[in-house]
């Protein structure tokens, strides 16, 4: 059987570049994307805690990645309609454009 | 015999070796795509990827889940977003901003914080056998109608309150 550490090392894979991918692409639907690939990395982890932990009975671990996965669904819905209606306004999904707040 | 020869990795561990490979190298396709398109397919290979380490963890509930919610909807929707965005998509630009140098050192330092904590944390290497499976689902069922019912109730409202509003954001007025 894999080691739990395999695991948590493709989460922590995942979650880093998914944190590179958010803080360092300029297009506001990649870092959306990478946000997913962060929010997946957690999944993950709570999977493989709750498959090698103590209590697997009252299946904590996978009701909470359930929930993140429905939470992502709304996030992803939310996020690209607001970057439909920027486009719209803008002409742009390049965040470091978006700048009308700056002084 | 200085050098005792380490164990034979079994089927599961290739399998999983293989498995972690490609979503890991699909996710850095993700972040790593010039062409945004190509992005978003590499992130589609990424949640099969971590649909199918569900399915190694014994969770096919949610492999089946992450399938369809991510991989069917999630997907469709990032494209549709992608096409309906496209012209600015493609020019000479770069798709990195300023940052990007110092980000990318931030993260591997970060990862690499992440595998010494992991590695220094006597892991289980093995799991209990899990529930049999026809129960699991039903089990599932009943944890988000008796424990997890506030939870449940909150994430209906949140998906129906995110979904009329995405509505009306992206309405054409």
């Amino acid at each position: 059987m894999v080691p739990l550490t395999g695991y948590l090392l493709v989460g922590a894979f995942l979650f880093s570049a998914g944190l590179y991918g958010a803080l360092a692409r300029r297009n506001a639907i990649a870092i959306l994307m990478s946000i997913e690939l962060m929010l997946n990395a957690a999944n993950i982890n709570l999977v493989a805690f709750w498959r090698y932990g103590e209590a697997q009975a009252d299946l904590a671990g996978q009701v909470f990645a359930v929930l993140i996965i429905a939470l992502a669904a709304a996030e992803a819905a939310v996020g690209l309609a607001l970057i439909i209606a920027v486009y719209r306004e803008r002409k742009t999904v390049n965040v470091d454009e978006l700048d009308l707040l700056a002084g | 015999m200085p050098f005792p020869l380490p164990p034979l990795p079994t089927i599961g561990q290739l399998v999983f070796t293989g498995i972690a490979l490609f979503t890991c190298a699909s996710a850095l396709g993700v972040v790593l795509a010039r062409n945004l398109f190509h992005g978003a397919l590499a992130l589609v290979a990424t949640l099969f990827g971590v649909a199918a380490l569900y399915v190694m963890l014994e969770a096919e509930f949610l492999a089946v889940s992450q399938v369809l919610i991510y991989v069917g909807a999630i997907s469709t929707l990032i494209a549709f977003a992608i096409m309906l965005t496209r012209s600015m998509m493609y020019g000479k630009t770069s798709p990195l901003n300023r940052q990007a140098g110092k980000t990318g050192l931030f993260a591997v330092l970060i990862f690499l914080a992440l595998f010494g904590f992991v590695q220094s944390i006597p892991w289980p290497a093995s799991a209990a056998p899990v529930l049999a499976n026809e129960s699991m689902i039903a089990a599932l069922g009943e944890q988000f109608v008796t424990n997890y019912v506030i939870a449940f109730e909150v994430l209906g409202l949140l998906l129906l309150v995110a979904l009329v509003g995405a509505v009306m954001l992206a309405r054409d007025n």
